[in-house]
């Protein structure tokens, strides 16, 4: 049995269902755009994020993103050139909105509803409200290697895997930190 | 539109509850007809998915806010699913006559 999805998190869903070509005869042969493809076309093509941010941002790995977006543009293209309409429905995520804070009540509120923009605190209606921004933690998105058995941490080379990397103190052979290898022996060897 | 607020009691000067899914009652209160309704929570002794299941109990009403001290890790991503605003408050002292009177000065 191949291994369950992550479930994908989408920050920004679409507020309309989906897209019909222009000057053809309604024709009952949608695209199916799931949400995370939406999504990911919304962070690399429109927030112009990196894969490595985007695939953060939804809570994947950079490859499962970069699996995502590619089968996001193709459906797009194929709806393109066959004149075919899109629907957005379906994928395994879930829905994520912002965190803000009033400063008059003291309360903390989320915003569901993004195509609205909001000015006033829902409870006391005072107008002081920021957003709430979790700390990102510049090192998750950097690739760093780690050896698995003294812990030590070296940047990442874009042409050379970890596992071939040696690290300078004791020799071993080293893996990608956060990576699943390493939450696996991570708490055995360190 | 509807506020949903989580209770200690059964009377307007109950106060807050802190926890969302195991809090004793439910107040339903209407912003425009200034109706109050009081449920008791049936999920109060769930084991188990009590956030859940009180999610369902406040989607039924139609709430489109809800107001309580905390809320679980399951409850968020189905309030927004369900386009109904979390309210977080941490003041446990305050009354649910002081919370109806926030969302009227607010209108």
């Amino acid at each position: 049995m191949a291994r369950p999805k992550r479930i994908r998190k989408v920050i920004n869903p679409p507020h309309f269902k989906g897209y019909r070509p222009l000057g053809l005869p309604e024709e009952n042969n949608p695209v199916i755009l799931n949400y995370e493809e939406y999504e990911s076309i919304r962070l690399s093509d429109f927030e112009l994020y990196g894969q490595h941010e985007a695939a953060q941002v939804m809570e994947v790995s950079r490859p499962t993103y970069a699996r995502i977006y590619e089968s996001a543009r193709r459906k797009v293209a194929q709806a393109f050139v066959s004149g075919r309409p899109i629907v957005f429905e379906g994928g395994k995520v879930y829905f994520d909105s912002e965190w803000y804070s009033c400063t008059g009540c003291g309360c903390w509120f989320n915003h569901p509803s993004k195509d609205q923009e909001i000015k006033n605190c829902p409870l006391c209606g005072a107008p002081d409200i920021k957003q709430y921004y979790e700390d990102n933690d510049q090192s998750a998105i950097e690739d760093v290697c780690v050896c698995p058995k003294c812990g030590k941490e070296k940047k990442h080379l874009p042409d050379t895997p970890c596992r071939k990397e040696v690290c300078p103190d004791c020799n071993s052979f080293m893996i990608r930190k956060g990576g699943p290898h390493h939450y696996r022996n991570g708490n055995k060897n360190c | 539109m509807k506020v949903a607020i989580t209770s200690t009691g059964n009377s307007l000067e109950s106060k807050l509850d802190s926890r969302f899914g195991r809090c004793s009652f439910f107040v339903i209160y209407d912003t425009e007809s200034k109706s109050v309704e009081f449920i008791p929570n049936p999920n109060k002794e769930n084991v188990e998915g009590a956030g859940p299941a009180s999610v369902n109990l406040i989607a039924s009403r139609d709430s489109k806010k809800v107001v309580s001290g905390e809320f679980g890790a399951k409850v968020k991503s189905l309030f927004d699913s369900l386009q109904i605003q979390l309210i977080v408050l941490n003041d446990e002292e305050k009354t649910i006559n002081e919370i109806i009177e926030l969302l009227n000065h607010n209108k």
